[in-house]
């Protein structure tokens, strides 16, 4: 009979090899839901992996669109990795991410058409604020009256996406907009908009911030004791209350940076690729950005690299749908698959299959 | 504003038929909890259900045939769940929201085709003699199958839950698996009985909102439901007969905001579609701030992986 034998330690090959693993497990079977939709599986897994970076005719454009998609990623990704490091469980960051872009949008189109170059810098801490303050809802709710966090920042989103109607049907609308339910727009305006770095990758000011983060959030996790105190409260609670961890105060930080990021995320997408607040303006980099943590291992590095595989699906999700007419949420169901393999089989990091006789 | 064309029998028909999706998936979900496991996944379920109950009713002509299609597909989707958590030991929380973003993609994948249709039409219910009366007549006893049949299965849960061994079983795994698996009960299988369950009533749940409430096909259209019903439950502390409560109090708010946007009241209809969620917010706060009275109830053993050593 084959059992599940627990390791005497966690193998260190399996941590990094699962998620490849998972990766071409979901291709395979990506492939066989091709099929069954009556497409050619082999053209299909190749328009989506390959044809983004080589296509003659596709190609540049598609380049230019993978750090845009992969930049609001692996922002929100690496707040939410610090958070369920500590197992505090934020799932509400697409509505962080919408309340940062309305929070530091707002400024932008109060001090419209201010010149400067502190305009920017400005709706980004704000947009950052904003997302930061969304969050902190659920983590002064868990804090005080014990609730639990996950539902509370999870209908926090249709709040979110409620008050965008509002705003951009309201007080944010476009006075010159003959009456269109979207904000002015952000681009436009050289002060509020976000400016181009390396346009063949389609790197933005915003991507390299997210990269300078990256950063940052790999060196506090391992190098500061704080990472360490979030670490410790998600391995063993009980411990880390002995250490003199004080468990409110992680899940105000935990917390309080996915907000920030998810918030900043918000802030660069809409003034830069979105250019404008609509009610289309949220597009569930939110809830994908759950699917690219877990991918990237909750490690700021293994998320830089799941941020771009997952960006390359949404880039390739589309050519596939201009070519082949594989519908969008084909390519949804294809990211959900990922994150399914990807837990399935994770159980080889902890345990091993063993062959054993039934004892009687 | 004229507040005389609110019609309070009309409002308390609606108020039931808002209610019934949340009341069948909650009360599936409190069985799951109750033998130990949290499964986040009860919306991608729902959606799963949505979209086959109306799939097959469409192309059967039959809404029955498409009610237990949506059995069948709530059930399975949960059994995924279930396999992953149960025997590959993988993390119920993040699992749950892998189930609903698959189910949700999954959906409209399958619904494609169907957006726009119209289902056949619904398992109405007229109840002799009680229909007729006056006022009570239209409100509780007009209504179709699915609403009773709702209520029924929250009695049967609570029989089964209080009343018979199989229940005691159940709950004893929720409490303690350790000690359960210890007295040779299959902790495994009981749960995965428990799971399929829970996604059987959350598939039944979707297929009512497209079938019977709505009735049509739109991508994501249980707009949260599923994640209401979770909190229904944590809102009942485990109790189905407090399940009731949770999903019609929520049903009164739905149907009340809906119709003062229709009053226009002077408030952006934006700001009225946050208030089902503000109030499940705030039901939540008020039902976990008493940690001694949330945890009485609560599964001790929610969440926690369960790994028989031999």
């Amino acid at each position: 009979m084959l059992r599940l034998e627990p390791r005497q330690q966690a193998s260190s090959t399996m941590r990094w090899l699962t998620p490849i693993l998972a990766v071409a497990i979901t291709m395979f079977m990506g492939g066989l839901l091709f099929a069954a939709m009556g497409k050619n599986p082999f053209e299909a897994i190749r328009i989506i992996f390959l044809d983004p970076f080589f296509h003659e005719t596709f190609g540049p454009y598609s380049r230019s669109q993978l750090m845009v998609k992969a930049g609001p990623l692996i922002l929100i990704a690496t707040g939410l990795s610090i958070g369920f490091r500590a197992g505090v469980w934020n799932i509400g960051a697409e509505g962080q991410f919408v309340m940062g872009a309305i929070a530091g949008g707002a400024v932008g189109l109060a001090l419209h058409p201010a010149d400067g170059f502190w305009v920017l810098p400005l709706m980004t801490v704000v947009g950052a604020i904003g997302g930061m303050a969304w969050a902190m809802i659920p983590a002064l709710l868990r804090i005080k009256f014990n609730t639990n966090e996950i539902l509370v920042s999870l209908m926090l989103v249709y709040v979110a996406y409620n008050f965008l109607a509002a705003m951009v049907t309201g007080p944010l609308k476009n006075p010159d907009g003959f009456g269109f339910p979207e904000s002015r727009s952000f681009t436009s305006v050289d002060s509020t908009h976000l400016p181009m770095i390396y346009e063949p990758l389609g790197m933005h000011a915003g991507v390299l911030v997210a990269l300078g983060i990256v950063i940052a959030a790999y060196v506090m996790m391992e190098r500061h004791l704080l990472g360490f105190q979030i670490r410790l409260t998600g391995e063993s609670p009980r411990a880390a209350k002995f250490a003199g961890v004080n468990p409110a105060f992680i899940v105000a930080v935990c917390l309080g940076i996915s907000g920030a990021l998810a918030g900043m995320a918000g802030l660069f997408e809409v003034t830069g690729p979105a250019g404008k607040l609509t009610t289309n303006f949220p597009v569930g980099y939110g809830f994908t950005a759950i699917i690219v943590a877990f991918l990237g291992r909750l490690n700021p590095i293994g998320i830089v690299l799941a941020g771009l595989l997952m960006a390359l699906t949404y880039i390739g999700g589309e050519l596939a749908q201009l070519s082949l007419g594989i519908p969008a949420a084909a390519i949804s169901v294809f990211q959900g698959m990922m994150l399914f393999f990807l837990l399935a089989v994770d159980v080889f990091v902890n345990y091993r299959l063993v062959w054993k006789k039934e004892v009687k | 504003m004229d507040f005389s064309t609110l019609n309070p029998v009309a409002l308390i028909a609606s108020l039931i038929m808002a209610a019934t999706p949340i009341l069948l998936a909650a009360i599936g979900e409190l069985v799951v909890e109750k033998s130990g496991v949290l499964n986040l996944g009860v919306e991608g379920m729902m959606i799963i259900g949505a979209i086959a109950g109306f799939a097959i009713s469409v192309e059967t002509d039959s809404p029955w045939l498409g009610m237990l299609a949506a059995v069948l597909a709530g059930a399975s989707l949960a059994l995924i769940f279930g396999f992953l958590t149960q025997f590959l030991l993988s993390n119920q929380v993040a699992t749950g929201l892998a189930l609903t973003l698959f189910g949700l993609g999954l959906a409209a994948l399958l619904g494609q085709s169907y957006s726009g249709m119209k289902p056949p039409s619904s398992l109405r219910l007229d109840i002799p003699v009680l229909s007729d009366l006056p006022i009570v007549g239209e409100m509780l006893f007009r209504h179709d199958f699915m609403v009773y049949f709702s209520l029924l299965i929250v009695v049967g849960v609570w029989f089964f839950l209080n009343r018979t061994r199989a229940g005691l079983v159940l709950r004893a795994v929720g409490e303690n698996h350790n000690a359960a698996h210890s007295l040779g009960y299959n902790v495994v299988m009981i749960r995965m009985g428990a799971i399929a369950f829970g996604g059987a009533c959350a598939g039944l749940g979707g297929a009512y909102v497209s079938l019977i409430r709505v009735p049509q096909w739109t991508e994501g259209m249980t707009a949260g439901a599923g994640w209401i019903a979770l909190a229904i439950v944590v809102f009942a502390s485990w109790k189905p007969w407090r399940v009731i409560l949770g999903a019609y109090l929520f049903g009164g708010v739905t149907i009340l905001q809906l119709n003062l946007q229709a009053l226009g009241i002077g408030i952006s209809a934006a700001y009225l579609s946050m208030t089902p969620y503000l109030i499940t917010i705030i039901v939540m706060v008020i039902m976990s701030a008493d940690r001694r009275r949330a945890s009485l109830n609560a599964p001790a053993s929610l969440g926690q992986i369960f790994h028989a050593s031999h």
